[in-house]
C-alpha cells in the first residue's frame, strides 16, 4: 500500500461560530484525479484551502504525503510548523484559482519563472526555458511576452496553471477553475487539464463540469453542508446516486 | 431570430450637416479671462516695485543657489526618512500583533494630530528636555553620553521634524496602496511557497505602487515648500537665505520672488519624475502592447529558436 497523497479524517473548519466543514473523511491516492461536487457553501473551497494551509483546521487530522498539513507531531503533541516549513510544504502543491490571481505587474514568462527563481533558486536561465516548455504545453507559447490584461480569461488560467506546474508539484488543487471564464473559453483550460490527467498527476478538482467529472475523474466526491455525502466512481455517483440531496443536486446541474 | 441590419455600401447615407449648439456663455467667460489676464501681467510689468532688475541679480547668486541645495537635501532626506519609516509603520498597522498595530496607530495620531511647525520647534530645543542622550543597556548603564545640544544642529532638528511627521502620512499611504492589493494575489503568491517578506516585496508592495505613487508625489512637492518652515529655526535654506539678504537691503518683494521661482522651478522639475515614476509601475495595466514590450517579446523567441 503506497501512502496517499492526501489523508482526511474528520477534518473540521470553523469560521467564528460557522461550521463549514463538519468532519470530512477521504483519501487521494497518487495518481487518481478527485473531482469535489456540491452546492456552493458545501466547503468544498474551504477544504482545497486548508490542504495547502491557507486555512487552518480547527479538528481532525489532515496530511499530505504523509505529513501532517501545518503541525509536527512530536509524541502526543502537535507543534505548529514554523513559517517557513508551511512555505515550503506549500511549494510541492499547486494551486489554481477561479479568479487566476495572475501577478498583474509580470509578463506570462514572469509569472512562471517568479516563484522557481525566488522559492526554488533555479537558475534564471534553466528556469526561463523550463517556462517557455510549459507555456508551450499549455498553448500559449507565443504570448510569453504578454501582461495578463492582453490576455483572454482562458489564456489566463492557462497560464495560471503553467505557473503552478513550474513548481514541479506532486499534487495539483484546482479551486473551480472554468467557473470565471466565457462558455467557448472553457474547453481549451479543460483540455489542459485533462492531458495533466493523462500524464499521471495527482488533482483535487473543486468544478462544476459534471461531464469533466465524469470523463476525466477517478472519484467524484458530493459534498453538501460541510459534509461528504457520497464518494465513488463518476459513473456511480453520478449515474446512480445513492442519496437524494446528489440526486437532487445533479438534476438541477445536469 | 432576425439578422442584423446590414447597409450595403451604396445605400450609405450623407453625413450629418446641422447647425452646432451657440455657447455665447463660453465667449462671454473666455472675454473675462482675457481682461483679468491682460490686467495681471500689465501690473506685473508696470509695477515698479517688482523691481525685477534685483530679482534678476540674486536669481543666481551665490547665498540663493547654497540655500536651494540645502532646500533639496532636506527635501530628500526627509521624504526618505518619511517613505522608508511610512512603509515600517504601514506594515506595523498590518500586523496581527495587536501591541504592534496600536503602536504604529499611536504614531500616527500623534504625528498627524500636531502641527508640524510645533514639532520642528520640539525638535530644535529639545535638548532642553533630554541634555544628555544615554546609549546603553536599556534601563541600565550606558557606555556613550553623547552631548544632545551638540548633536542636534538646526539642520538636524529639521529632518527629524519633517521626516517623522512624513512617515505618520505616509503610513497611511502605503497602507491603502496595500489595502488595494486583492488579497487572491497573496494567497497566489502563498500557494507558490513564497514567504511573507517575498510576498510583500515581490507581488504586494509594486502593485501597490500604482496607487502609492501618485500621492507620494505630492507629498514631495509638498514637502519642498514646507522645508521652508526650517527658516523659523535658522536654517539656511532657500527662504532663510532669502530672509538673509532682504533684512540687510530691505528688497523685501524682489527677494521673495527669487525664492518663489526657485520652488516653482523644483515642483516643475518633480512633476515630471513623478511621470515617469506613474508611467513605470503602470506596467500591466493597460491592453495597449508598447514599443519596449515588442522588444522584450522578440528577445523571448530568439534564444528559443537557436538553442533547438
Amino acid at each position: 500500500m503506497s501512502v496517499p497523497m492526501v489523508s482526511a479524517e474528520g477534518v473540521h473548519k470553523r469560521f467564528g461560530r460557522l461550521e463549514v466543514l463538519r468532519g470530512i473523511t477521504l483519501n487521494v491516492d497518487p495518481g487518481e484525479v478527485m473531482c469535489l461536487l456540491g452546492p456552493s457553501g458545501s466547503g468544498k473551497s474551504t477544504f482545497l484551502r486548508c490542504i495547502n494551509h491557507l486555512e487552518k483546521i480547527n479538528a481532525g487530522r489532515l496530511m499530505v504525503d504523509g505529513d501532517l498539513v501545518g503541525y509536527r507531531q512530536q509524541g502526543d503533541r502537535l507543534h505548529e510548523l514554523r513559517e517557513s516549513e508551511v512555505a515550503r510544504k506549500r511549494a510541492e502543491i499547486g494551486m489554481v484559482f477561479q479568479h487566476f490571481n495572475l501577478f498583474p505587474h509580470m509578463t506570462a514568462m514572469d509569472n512562471v519563472t517568479c516563484a522557481p527563481i525566488r522559492v526554488k533558486g533555479i537558475a534564471r536561465e534553466t528556469a526561463r526555458a523550463r517556462a517557455t516548455e510549459l507555456l508551450g504545453q499549455v498553448g500559449l507559447a507565443d504570448k510569453a511576452g504578454s501582461y495578463p490584461v492582453q490576455l483572454s480569461g482562458g489564456q489566463q488560467q492557462r497560464v495560471a496553471i503553467a505557473r503552478a506546474l513550474a513548481m514541479d508539484p506532486k499534487l495539483m488543487l484546482f479551486d473551480e477553475p472554468t467557473s470565471a471564464l466565457d462558455p467557448e473559453l472553457v474547453g481549451d483550460v479543460l483540455q489542459v487539464m485533462k492531458q495533466l490527467a493523462a500524464d499521471g498527476m495527482t488533482m483535487v478538482v473543486v468544478t462544476h463540469e459534471i461531464g469533466f467529472a465524469r470523463e476525466v475523474a477517478d472519484t467524484v466526491v458530493f459534498m453538501d453542508d460541510g459534509v461528504v455525502v457520497e464518494s465513488g466512481p463518476p459513473a456511480q455517483v453520478l449515474g446512480q446516486p445513492r442519496h437524494e440531496r446528489t440526486r437532487a443536486f445533479l438534476s438541477k446541474v445536469l | 431570430m432576425s439578422s442584423p441590419e446590414v447597409t450595403s455600401p451604396a445605400g450609405r447615407p450623407d453625413d450629418i450637416v446641422a447647425v452646432p449648439v451657440r455657447h455665447p456663455g463660453r465667449w462671454v467667460a473666455a472675454g473675462v479671462v482675457v481682461v483679468i489676464g491682460a490686467a495681471i501681467i500689465r501690473s506685473i510689468v508696470t509695477n515698479p516695485h517688482f523691481e525685477w532688475g534685483i530679482v534678476g541679480e540674486y536669481l543666481f547668486a551665490t547665498p540663493i543657489l547654497e540655500g536651494l541645495v540645502v532646500t533639496l537635501e532636506l527635501t530628500v532626506i526627509a521624504m526618505v526618512i518619511g517613505v522608508l519609516f511610512g512603509v515600517v509603520l504601514a506594515v506595523m498597522r498590518r500586523s496581527s500583533n495587536p501591541l504592534v498595530s496600536r503602536s504604529s496607530w499611536l504614531y500616527i495620531w500623534f504625528f498627524r494630530g500636531t502641527p508640524v511647525l510645533v514639532q520642528l520647534l520640539f525638535w530644535y530645543n529639545i535638548a532642553a528636555l533630554y541634555p544628555k542622550l544615554g546609549i546603553g543597556i536599556p534601563f541600565g548603564p550606558a557606555f556613550v553620553h553623547p552631548d544632545v545640544n551638540s548633536l542636534i544642529t538646526a539642520f538636524r532638528a529639521a529632518v527629524l521634524a519633517l521626516g517623522l511627521n512624513e512617515a505618520a502620512y505616509m503610513a497611511e499611504i502605503v497602507r491603502a496602496g496595500m489595502i488595494s492589493v486583492d488579497e487572491g494575489q497573496t494567497h497566489a503568491a502563498q500557494s507558490l511557497g513564497m514567504s511573507r517578506l517575498q510576498t510583500m516585496q515581490r507581488i504586494v508592495l509594486p502593485q501597490a505602487m500604482r496607487v502609492i505613487i501618485p500621492p507620494t508625489g505630492n507629498e514631495t512637492i509638498s514637502m519642498l515648500k514646507t522645508t521652508s518652515l526650517a527658516s523659523t529655526i535658522a536654517v539656511a535654506e532657500l527662504l532663510y537665505s532669502a530672509q538673509l539678504i532682504y533684512s540687510r537691503t530691505y528688497k523685501v518683494i524682489p527677494l521673495l520672488i527669487v525664492a518663489s521661482i526657485w520652488y516653482i522651478v523644483c515642483t516643475s522639475i518633480l512633476y515630471v519624475g513623478q511621470y515617469y515614476l506613474e508611467r513605470h509601475y503602470g506596467r500591466g495595466s493597460s491592453r495597449e502592447v508598447k514599443a519596449r514590450q515588442w522588444l522584450k517579446m522578440e528577445n523571448l523567441s530568439a534564444p528559443h529558436d537557436s538553442g533547438l
